[in-house]
């Protein structure tokens, strides 16, 4: 009985968990710090274990709706609203569950290690409140099916990011990166919720189905798709708006940078999501298709390039993380450029996506153990000045091998989870156009040999005067980052499971615009 | 004519806002500009809303049942919400920014730049 109702309510409890833990934070904190990183380490393991409950449900039976207030909790059509959903929904669908499963696990480890590597810090009890407020911002937006609801989780998450970012203050300059970000985030905000005004004004709904079933292509539509494309790719760092990525990424604390990651990454989700499912094949994939490629190479190509002669170790990483955000776009830009052509779509399109929805695993597991060993680094020797370091390799061997781990997950060398993904893009973009293939495989190798050069000046090298006190930083942090280690080298040996089970299904829910709409609207 | 004026309001509020947050030096008002630009988001979205003749959607006393759907006035109302916040937070982070660099013009707040 009480399964049943759990069940049944799964969605919501996805983002009630964090949300109500969030807001108690600050209330168990008062009792004594150790209980309230009990707390938060709980809360998230809870929302952790619901999301993957949902993602199993999902994989195995089918997209789960869940209607907040209606009598049932599929019941999407209400008897008495004339046959229109009215009411806020959830759409679970593959993609979405498969974004969950990425979020909550890096979250999980990203815990784990904050608890270890922050607990030092002051107004702690504020900073846990936005860091779960960001988890359950991200697990929304990758969850609904409103287009309303979903610009509000946008919101919430601008918020608490900027927060999270300008947390440490840093004699103003993370203000300064906070405010960068706040006002990006908030202009492209302001510009969505534009773009859902003149959709709303067209349509009559604000859910994402039956909008797709409506949707004429009229020139206000492709307005409102330009303002969406232009503020989600804003959001998630894409080139022509990435200027935001690497003072947020340098100055925010190592665990939140790479919950940002995954914050960015719910980003990208929702521009996939707005262009496959919303719009569909009604707009024109071609065009709009080389528009994301265009974005995803220009990303890949500047981020790279701009990475090279940076000198801090967490900026030069945040360049890089705005070129393998390319890698994702491009994946999915050419699926989306032959959407409308079957055959094309079942000769390469599908492995294109296959390759970018995997990427953005990939991306999520080894950015963030980059992050966490660049954290590890500059909680030790508390500078991340790249020309301050050195010898390193032989005071923390472990953090090391996992920065070895990353760095080659990176730049796609194979049994690493980078080069399964790397090597589906390559291979399927090769078909569509073999200079993007090219463009791609000159950027992996630029990004290998800044990593080689980032390990050279950090690990190798006699050691250091200066470095004499240093130590191997404490047990969870290191945990933390064993654990997404392992999962790199897990689904950089198995690659064939992860694509199976998880990103076939998630790609063809994307796609599949008709199926979404059936499930949704019941039979529409 | 007359039914386009709240449009070209909307437009003029939009503009004037871009324009403040893209010519101004000033923080301050650069967050005015962001207030101005979702104002116009938010009148938009309630002449969305808007129908000649008809009544708040409130069953007990309708005389009739041409009623304005409400959706458009709760849209605004969490939109309202939301920029409060994003406003509270912009100018906490002003505040701060003024005490540490001693100004609150963008062109002198370039501590980031490599």
């Amino acid at each position: 009985m009480i399964a049943d109702v759990i069940v049944s309510n799964l969605p919501a409890f996805l983002v009630a968990v964090p949300l109500l833990a969030a807001f108690l934070c600050p209330l168990v904190g008062r009792i004594s710090p150790n209980i309230r990183a009990a707390w938060v380490f709980a809360a998230m393991a809870l929302t952790a274990a619901i999301a993957y409950c949902l993602a199993y449900l999902v994989y195995t039976g089918g997209t789960v709706i869940y209607v907040f207030g209606a009598t049932a909790a599929d019941l999407s059509i209400p008897l008495d609203s004339g046959g229109i959903p009215i009411r806020i929904m959830f759409t679970v669908d593959p993609m979405s569950a498969l974004m969950e499963i990425i979020a909550v696990t890096v979250g999980l480890g990203v815990i784990i290690y904050s608890l270890s590597s922050d607990e030092r810090r002051s107004g702690l009890e504020n900073y846990y409140t936005i860091f779960l407020l960001l988890i359950s911002a991200v697990l929304g937006m990758v969850s609904t099916g409103d287009i309303f609801n979903f610009f509000v989780f946008l919101e919430i998450s601008s918020l608490a990011t900027a927060g999270l970012v300008a947390y440490r203050v840093e004699k103003g300059l993370a203000v300064e990166a906070g405010l960068k970000y706040l006002m990006v985030s908030t202009i492209a905000g302001i510009f969505f919720l534009f773009a859902i005004g003149i959709l709303y004004g067209q349509y009559n709904a604000l859910n994402m189905a039956i909008i797709a079933e409506r949707i004429q292509w009229t020139p206000l539509d492709k307005i409102a798709l330009v303002l969406i494309v232009a503020s989600l790719a804003a959001k998630c760092g894409s080139v022509p708006m990435h200027f935001w990525t690497p003072d947020a990424y340098m100055m925010a604390p190592a665990a939140v940078t790479a919950m940002l990651v995954v914050a960015s990454q719910a980003s990208l989700y929702g521009l996939f999501r707005f262009v496959f499912t919303v719009y569909g094949v009604s707009l024109n994939y071609v065009t709009m298709g080389w528009v994301v490629i265009i974005l995803g190479i220009l990303s890949m190509v500047v981020g790279v390039t701009m990475a090279i002669p940076q000198k801090d170790i967490k900026r030069l990483m945040a360049y890089h993380a705005v070129s393998q955000t390319g890698y994702m776009l491009l994946g999915v830009g050419v699926g989306l450029a032959v959407l409308g052509d079957q055959f094309l779509l079942n000769s390469y399109g599908y492995t294109a996506m296959e390759g970018g929805i995997f990427h953005i695993m990939n991306h999520a597991l080894y950015k963030g153990l980059l992050f966490l060993t660049a954290g590890a680094i500059i909680y030790r020797i508390g500078t991340g000045d790249l020309n301050r370091m050195g010898g390193l390799g032989h005071k923390m061997k472990f953090t090391m091998v996992f920065f070895i781990i990353g760095a080659l997950a990176i730049a796609g060398i194979p049994p690493f989870n980078g080069f399964a993904s790397k090597f589906l893009i390559y291979e399927s973009v090769y078909q569509f156009n073999p200079i993007l293939a090219v463009i791609a495989m000159v950027v992996s190798i630029l990004t290998l040999a800044s990593f080689v050069k980032v390990f050279h000046a950090v690990f190798m090298g006699p050691p250091r005067e200066e470095h004499a006190q240093v130590r191997e930083v404490p047990l969870p942090m290191l945990g933390a980052m064993a654990f997404l280690a392992i999962l790199v080298i897990v689904s950089g040996l198995f690659p064939g499971i992860f694509v199976t089970n998880l990103i076939e299904p998630a790609v063809h829910a994307l796609t599949d615009q008709a199926g979404y709409m059936t499930i949704v609207l019941g039979g529409g | 004519m007359l039914w386009n004026l709240p449009y070209i309001v909307v437009v003029l509020l939009a503009i004037i806002g871009l324009a403040t947050i893209l010519l101004k030096r000033n923080l301050i008002k650069i967050f005015l500009g962001v207030s101005i630009l979702t104002s116009a988001v938010n009148l938009f979205i309630i002449v969305l809303g808007y129908r000649e003749n008809s009544i708040a959607p409130i069953y007990t006393y309708a005389p009739s049942l041409n009623m304005a759907l409400p959706t458009p006035q709760a849209l605004c109302l969490t939109s309202i919400v939301i920029g409060v916040a994003t406003s509270a937070l912009m100018l906490s982070f002003a505040v701060i920014i003024h005490r540490y660099y001693g100004t609150v013009n963008v062109d002198e707040i370039r501590e980031l730049k490599e």
